[in-house]
């Protein structure tokens, strides 16, 4: 449902995006891991049209939208859940979600049921305003919450694990478990957590702006379990710094 | 009492009312009563020696509502009124003035309207006043509110000033008295666009002990209009106070906001905190992200940000 051909992003000078493909297939949930600062978060912006690739294109069912901007893509029911949210002064949690969904022709969506998705009393927060009355755990399930709101196709979520404590952090996993079930939306998930990655069908590996792997959840997690069980994590260095050692913190 | 098309416009946007509202009312229309009703409790009596309005609320009244909205339809109408406002010991009442100016010709229109308020032991008013300038004209709107506020002992005034659209100049002066345990809450929202001007200046005195203040004001400023803002609390005694000042700023613009505290009171606990910035470029793309176009995001953002 969604190409991604080969993509690459410059920044003042600076390759973020180093020719990128991808493919995408409907329904699939996918995460993508790798080191901070390898272009991952840049790869979700370009697709939501945040970012105008350098060069290359993106194909969204058959439909050529690199030069479409980001609300045309929103249109078409692509959806992006910010790493860092920003706050609304004077907008309640409540008029939030209802912009979220109002989009959707969805009329009467369940916030309730939005929040406890994401970990939060309902009562508590439907009133509140959006500002920063709001902790960034609070401000970032919200987030995920205008996001789930939305009846999307494809569905960008870039690290929803930052700022959420674990009991809420079990709840999210099942939310985005239930989603992967019950709709038909594929969910691209930015993440470094195990407990996500163990929710994937396909695990896409960045490193330096390039895609260096793309494979399979159980490959990845074998991979991962020789990782934790390395003594030498503890200020490890190589990991990072070379390539020839197989490394994924 | 006949309402015309232009009356009714004005009437919902600076009293939400549609029609005669129920309770004490006063409607003036270009310098002249149009209609008036006093209550049981609530009587309305006109100045004798200027234009204007007496208002005595009767002690312990409960729950009841006073509408004395001014509409200013020619061109060319300079009306000055003063109104005073008698609020009974341990009353609980909501007041809404406001005044719209429609003017469909190339003089200007320009309404002062001076307001006292005597607050009795105990008593809570809320009151909500609401500014609003419309019309084909080139005339200017004008409109200069003077409100003067004494709180006794015990009292709470909330007070909701609100201009958004369609005044081209306004000098807003509010001065505030809080007598022991007396409590002050107002919230003013201000949007000026083109070549609008406008100037608040609040100041509030705590003199009693444990009275306490705060002033939540939030405006926005856009194409080549002019905000000031003076924001001033003086602590006399043992209270609290707290200044929020806040401004989203568009276009060519210019917004000046000056908050001052001053405390002649060690234990006098004042605050002030001000800031002016433009929408932050997230806020837009969030909004674009759920399908709205920028122009939309605008709205939303400076709709809530105002509301």
């Amino acid at each position: 449902m969604l190409q991604v051909q080969n993509l690459t992003l410059e920044i003042e000078g600076n390759r973020i995006l180093d020719d990128i493909d991808l493919n995408l297939d409907r329904k699939k949930l996918y995460v993508i891991t790798g080191p901070n600062g390898s272009g991952k978060s840049s790869l979700a912006k370009a697709i939501m049209g945040m970012y105008k690739p350098t060069a290359g294109s993106i194909i969204f069912e058959d439909q050529d939208i690199t030069d479409f901007n980001i609300t045309e893509r929103a249109n078409l029911k692509i959806g992006y859940a910010f790493q860092q949210p920003p706050r609304f002064k004077g907008i309640t949690v409540e008029e939030l979600l209802e912009l979220s969904a109002k989009n959707e022709g969805q009329k009467d969506i369940e916030i309730c049921d939005l929040l406890l998705d994401v970990g939060l009393c309902a009562q508590d927060y439907l009133h509140r305003q959006v500002d920063g009355s709001l902790s960034g755990g609070e401000l970032k399930r919200i987030e995920l919450a205008t996001v789930l709101a939305r009846r999307l196709k494809l569905a960008i979520f870039d690290e929803p694990e930052a700022g959420i404590d674990l009991w809420s952090f079990q709840k999210l996993a099942e939310t985005f478990d239930m989603i992967h079930e019950k709709y038909d939306t594929t969910i691209v998930i930015i993440s470094h957590q195990e407990r996500i990655l163990k929710l994937a069908d396909e695990v896409i590996v960045m490193r330096e702006g390039t895609i260096a792997e793309h494979t399979t959840q159980d490959k990845f997690l074998s991979k991962i379990a020789r990782d934790a069980d390395c003594r030498c994590r503890q200020g490890c260095e190589k990991g990072a710094l070379y390539d020839e050692v197989e490394c994924y913190r | 009492m006949k309402l015309n098309v232009i009356d009714r416009q004005i009437l919902d946007k600076v009293a939400d009312l549609h029609s005669v509202p129920q309770g004490a009312y006063n409607i003036r229309r270009d310098g002249e009563a149009l209609g008036r009703h006093s209550t049981a409790n609530i009587d309305i009596v006109p100045k004798k020696d200027k234009p204007g309005i007496d208002i005595f609320i009767k002690p312990y009244t409960k729950g009841e509502s006073v509408h004395i909205p001014v509409i200013l339809s020619k061109a060319g109408m300079e009306d000055t009124v003063y109104n005073t406002f008698h609020i009974g010991e341990g009353s609980d009442v909501y007041i809404v003035a406001g005044c719209g100016i429609h003017n469909p010709g190339n003089r200007r229109s320009q309404h002062d309207g001076i307001h006292d308020f005597y607050v009795g032991k105990g008593a809570k008013v809320k009151y909500v006043e609401r500014h609003y300038g419309q019309g084909e004209g080139t005339g200017e709107r004008i409109l200069n509110p003077t409100t003067y506020i004494e709180v006794e002992e015990g009292g709470v005034v909330e007070l909701e000033m609100v201009q958004i659209r369609g005044v081209d100049d306004t000098k807003r002066n509010t001065k505030v008295k809080l007598h022991k345990d007396a409590k002050l809450i107002v919230t003013e929202r201000l949007l000026t666009d083109r070549e609008q001007e406008a100037h608040s200046i609040i100041d509030v005195e705590l003199i009693g002990e444990d009275s306490s203040a705060q002033i939540i004001s939030r405006s926005v400023a856009k194409d080549n209009s002019k905000q000031v803002f003076n924001l001033n609390l003086i602590g006399l005694n043992r209270c609290r106070g707290h200044i929020q000042c806040d401004s989203i700023i568009m276009d060519n613009a210019h917004v000046s906001s000056i908050p001052e505290i001053t405390a002649r009171h060690s234990d006098a606990q004042l605050v002030h905190e001000a800031a002016i910035g433009k929408i932050a470029s997230e806020q837009i793309l969030k909004l674009e992200t759920l399908g709205f176009t920028e122009e939309q995001a605008e709205e939303i953002i400076l709709e809530g940000f105002l509301k």
